[in-house]
This record gives structure tokens, C-alpha cells and sequence, in this order.
């Protein structure tokens, strides 16, 4: 057998029994990141870390970091910064946001909109941003599976038409309602991914250099300004460094998935003690740094940085590897694109359309009207994964550049009683309106900031200034809100 | 609903302080440590500091309200 129908048999036999344990196990609990930590203890501590561990490699985590480690250099150290202070803002507003849910009664981020604000308008332009800034995501998983079967298969096999299969898998994921069994096909990708891992940035270094601590050694000596920023740019620099962090940071838990998970939590104090200990769970993505960073003298002229990562491990392992890992992070790239389809459907038909619309449409209508979303957002992302370009690490900014402008909506709303939804609402808009000018324009970074940043920064300002002028007429609505 | 204390915010601050705004300060290749460049070691070991900081945090705000359900 040829070494791509070595590795291609691996990937297609990973995917069919990842999805067969995902389809057959017919898990009735959800298994999300909390019960990972929390309700986890029969697992034991290490296979619990080993697991939340290999949960954070995501795509954009292990071809896009490793992308950027070796097409950027310096700049993608932004993703080890982001993730913790992700967690350390949290710990200061998701308890906060809990029990504002649980009060009300929130099950989604537009019923936060609703409740705070008491309008359904402003909901609905929470559903549309949290929408848009799903389909780079989306995109981002696509392109993934794209990468890692045109290099799996030596170039014999195009990304085209490996996309359109993934969205049709994923398609079919999602109606066969196997979202509650993709927790099972989690289990099986977080463990390979974390082996993975380890082979990876521990394996690569080690047999091109004899170590981590002498491939370091060789590129600081060979390429020291490829280490620090702006890298290999000439416009991501510290300026951009600490902007980026800030919007992905505050903007992480503003993801229409992940801000619902909030409201699943047992308790406030569960969320304070997860976000004390989510910190450690990024600690391995350092392991894709070392790939990286390793890929940039074992093999300097790839020309997609996104495709750095599997061509050194093409290089350096034999076939039937590259098909472990090729599968392991075709799964990776499955499980959250049919989980984030199925959000933006969702909140689509039950938080968009139905309430300003359509009140008196059935819940069988929205079922209907959210299944036809799946097919719409699947294709729209594959249209947009077909003739795209973006780096991976591109794509997930992007989408940060959108979501977080809720962010001064929800920290308002929690924190600042005078807020308005005329405020809210403005600010929001103007928020994201800069955010698309801006990146349509190609100004992403603008005077060395973030685009996505200075779109938050209007959106905040905007948002105090309108809410002091424009005072809210529910301001009885917001007392009692929290 | 408890609202954060200055004395948490504060320590929440400290990790953005060290892998946010001071990175002119240690966005450097040299020294190598554990044999790795300055800026990776140095956002490695405040991704083990910060847990360190949030449970400061926490600590000083269950001290703060004891007396309120108590559920560890």
C-alpha cells in the first residue's frame, strides 16, 4: 500500500469508529467541560487532566497555532496568554451571569438581552452577530479537514471535495440528532489528540535536534527575530499583541455556545473553581508551539503555514502516524462544527425569527425552520471554505472581532444599572459596523491595534455615552435585574 | 449577588499585568530558560501563577461572606 492510502485508510477507519461510538453509545447526558471537571470523579485525576487537555486542542488550536508558530513567528503567543486570562475574566463575571440566569431563567445569550434589557430587537441583533461570527468559525473547521486530507494523501486527494464530505457528515451528525452522542466521540478524540500531542512536539524537536531545548537553541541562533514579535510581520507587534488579547479574551465566554454552558453550571462557586483550574489545561498547547517552531528549520518553504504541522509529521513518522493524527484531527474539526451549526440554527429560528417575525410559529415550525438552517449555514461555510484564503488563526479573529462586541453589553448589563438598551444597542452597532469596515477595507491592524479591538473600544464608548444620554425607560426592569 | 471585592479585582488584574501589558518587558529570545526562549518560559509560568492569583481571589472573597451558603 502507498504511504497516502495508508494514511487515508487510518483517517477514514478514526472517523467511521468515532462516529459509529458516537451514533451507537446513545448517551442520554450531556458530557460538556464542567462535568469533565466537576462531576468527572470517577475518571481520576489523571485521565480527567489528560482529557481537558486534549478538549483545548482544537483546530484552530493544533493546525492553526502551529500555523502561525511557523508562517508568523512572535505574534501567536498570543494564544498562550488569551486562554488563561480568558479564564481569569471569567472568574469576575459568568458567576455573576449565573445567577442572573438562574433567576430569570436564561437558557441562551439573547435571553440575557431580553431579560436585562426588555428588548426583543436588541435580542435579535445578538442572534445575528453571534450568527455571523459563527461562519469563520465553521469555515475554520472545514478548511481543517481540507488541510489534513489534501496532505494525508499527498496531494492526490483534493480539499474540495474532502470539505464537502465533512459538512456532509457533519449535516448528518446534527440531524440524526447525534449531538448528545458527539460527547462520546469526544472522548475518543481528546485522548488521541493528546497523544498526538505529545509525539508531536515532543517527538519532532527530538528527532531533528536531540530536544526541545536544543531546536531553541539552533533557532535562536539561526532565526532569533522569528521568536519574538513581530516575527516574520511587519505589522503584529506588541501593540497588537496586547489588543488581540484583550478582545479574545473578553470576548472567549461571548460565544453563543459557551455563554449558554454558563447557565448549566451547578452553582456560581462551581464556575469561580473551574476558572481557578481552566488555566492548567492550556499549559500542553505549548507542545504545538514546539512543532511549530521546529517546522520552520526542518522544512523552511511550505507554502501554507496552516500546512506546516502535518507535512513535518509527514516527514518524520511513518504513514500509518500521519493517519492516527490526520483522524484524530478530522474528528476534532467534526465535533465542534456540528455543535456550532446547530447553536446558530437554533438561535436562528427560536431567538431570531420566531420572536420578531413570526410569534405565533409552532415549535414544530421551528424545528423545521432550524433544520433547513443546517443545510444553509453548512453550505454557506463551505462556500466560503471553498474560496477563502485566510490563515486558520485569521478566521477564529475574525469571528472574535464580532462576538465580543456583546461584551459591553452583558458587562454592563450586570454591572452598570443606568444601561440602556438604546445605549446597548448603539454601541453594539456601532461596534460592528467598525468591525466590518475595517477588516472589508484590509485596515486589520490599524495603527498596530486589533480591528476587532478598536471596534470594542467605539462599541464601549459609544454604549456609556448613549445609555447616559438616552436614560432606559425599564430602569425599574434593571433594578430588580440583579 | 456577590460582587467582586477591590482586593480580588486587584489580584485578577495581575495576570493581565503579566502576560498583557508588560510584554515589551519580556518579549525577548535571551535569557534561554529550561531551554526555552524568554517570552515562551515566561507566559508558561504565569499559565501556572495565574490559578495561583484566581484562587487568592477566591479566597478572599469566601472569607469576605462566610456566613452565606457555603457549598465546597
Amino acid at each position: 500500500m502507498s504511504p497516502a492510502a495508508t494514511a487515508l485508510t487510518v483517517i477514514i477507519a478514526i472517523v467511521a469508529i468515532g462516529t459509529m461510538v458516537g451514533f451507537l453509545s446513545g448517551s442520554r447526558e450531556r458530557m460538556d467541560l464542567e462535568q469533565w471537571t466537576v462531576g468527572g470523579r470517577g475518571f481520576g485525576t489523571v485521565l480527567v487532566f489528560l482529557l481537558m487537555a486534549g478538549e483545548i486542542y482544537t483546530t484552530f488550536a493544533f493546525l492553526g497555532v502551529s500555523g502561525w508558530a511557523y508562517s508568523r513567528g512572535g505574534p501567536v503567543l498570543y494564544v498562550l496568554a488569551y486562554l488563561s486570562l480568558a479564564y481569569a475574566a471569567s472568574f469576575f463575571f459568568l458567576p455573576q451571569l449565573w445567577e442572573a440566569g438562574r433567576k430569570h431563567r436564561m437558557q441562551t445569550q439573547p435571553d440575557f438581552f431580553n431579560a436585562r434589557y426588555g428588548d426583543r430587537y436588541l435580542a435579535g441583533f445578538v442572534c445575528i452577530v453571534g450568527i455571523l461570527a459563527f461562519i469563520p468559525y465553521l469555515q475554520l473547521q472545514l478548511d481543517g479537514v481540507g488541510i489534513i486530507v489534501s496532505v494525508a494523501s499527498f496531494g492526490h486527494f483534493g480539499r474540495v471535495p474532502a470539505m464537502a464530505v465533512a459538512t456532509c457528515l457533519v449535516i448528518a451528525f446534527v440531524f440524526a440528532n447525534g449531538i448528545r452522542a458527539v460527547a462520546w466521540v469526544s472522548v475518543v478524540k481528546d485522548f488521541l489528540m493528546i497523544v498526538a500531542a505529545v509525539a508531536i512536539g515532543v517527538g519532532i524537536p527530538l528527532a531533528h535536534f536531540g530536544g526541545i531545548g536544543a531546536m531553541f537553541a539552533a533557532l535562536a541562533h539561526a532565526r532569533p527575530q522569528h521568536l519574538v514579535m513581530p516575527g516574520a510581520t511587519t505589522d503584529l507587534g506588541h501593540s497588537w499583541y496586547i489588543s488581540t488579547v484583550l478582545l479574545t479574551a473578553l470576548g472567549f465566554y461571548m460565544w453563543p455556545h459557551t455563554f449558554s454552558a454558563a447557565f448549566t453550571a451547578k452553582s456560581a462557586d462551581t464556575l469561580r473553581r473551574n476558572a481557578i483550574v481552566m488555566p492548567l489545561y492550556t499549559l500542553t498547547l505549548a507542545l504545538v508551539f514546539f512543532a511549530g517552531f521546529a517546522t520552520v528549520l526542518i522544512l523552511p518553504h511550505v507554502q501554507n503555514g496552516d500546512l506546516a504541522l502535518l507535512t513535518v509529521v509527514r516527514h518524520t513518522f511513518p504513514a500509518w502516524f500521519l493517519g492516527v493524527i490526520g483522524g484524530a484531527g478530522a474528528l476534532t474539526a467534526m465535533v465542534p462544527a456540528a455543535i456550532l451549526i446547530l447553536t446558530a440554527a437554533t438561535l436562528f429560528a427560536k431567538n431570531l425569527y420566531r420572536p420578531i417575525f413570526a410569534p405565533a410559529m409552532s415549535d414544530d415550525g421551528v424545528a423545521r425552520l432550524a433544520r433547513a438552517m443546517v443545510v444553509v449555514l453548512g453550505g454557506t461555510s463551505l462556500a466560503l471554505a471553498i474560496h477563502g484564503s485566510s490563515t486558520l488563526v485569521s478566521l477564529l479573529l475574525t469571528g472574535y472581532a464580532m462576538v465580543t462586541q456583546c461584551f459591553p453589553g452583558v458587562v454592563l448589563g450586570l454591572y452598570w444599572q443606568r444601561a440602556s438598551a438604546a445605549g446597548v444597542f448603539t454601541g453594539m452597532l456601532a461596534g460592528v459596523l467598525t468591525a466590518v469596515l475595517l477588516m472589508s477595507m484590509h485596515l486589520d491592524p490599524l495603527f498596530g491595534l486589533n480591528a476587532g479591538f478598536i471596534a470594542l473600544c467605539v462599541n464601549f464608548t459609544v454604549a456609556l455615552a448613549a445609555s447616559l444620554a438616552i436614560p432606559a425607560r425599564t430602569s425599574a426592569a434593571a433594578r430588580h435585574f440583579t | 449577588m456577590k460582587t467582586p471585592s477591590i482586593g480580588a479585582l486587584a489580584l485578577g488584574i495581575v495576570p493581565f499585568v503579566a502576560m498583557c501589558f508588560t510584554v515589551a518587558l519580556w518579549d525577548r529570545v535571551q535569557p534561554l530558560v529550561l531551554g526555552l526562549p524568554f517570552n515562551l518560559f515566561w507566559l508558561i509560568l504565569w499559565i501556572l501563577l495565574t490559578p495561583c492569583c484566581l484562587w487568592g481571589a477566591y479566597r478572599l472573597d469566601s472569607t469576605a461572606d462566610r456566613n452565606s451558603s457555603h457549598d465546597g
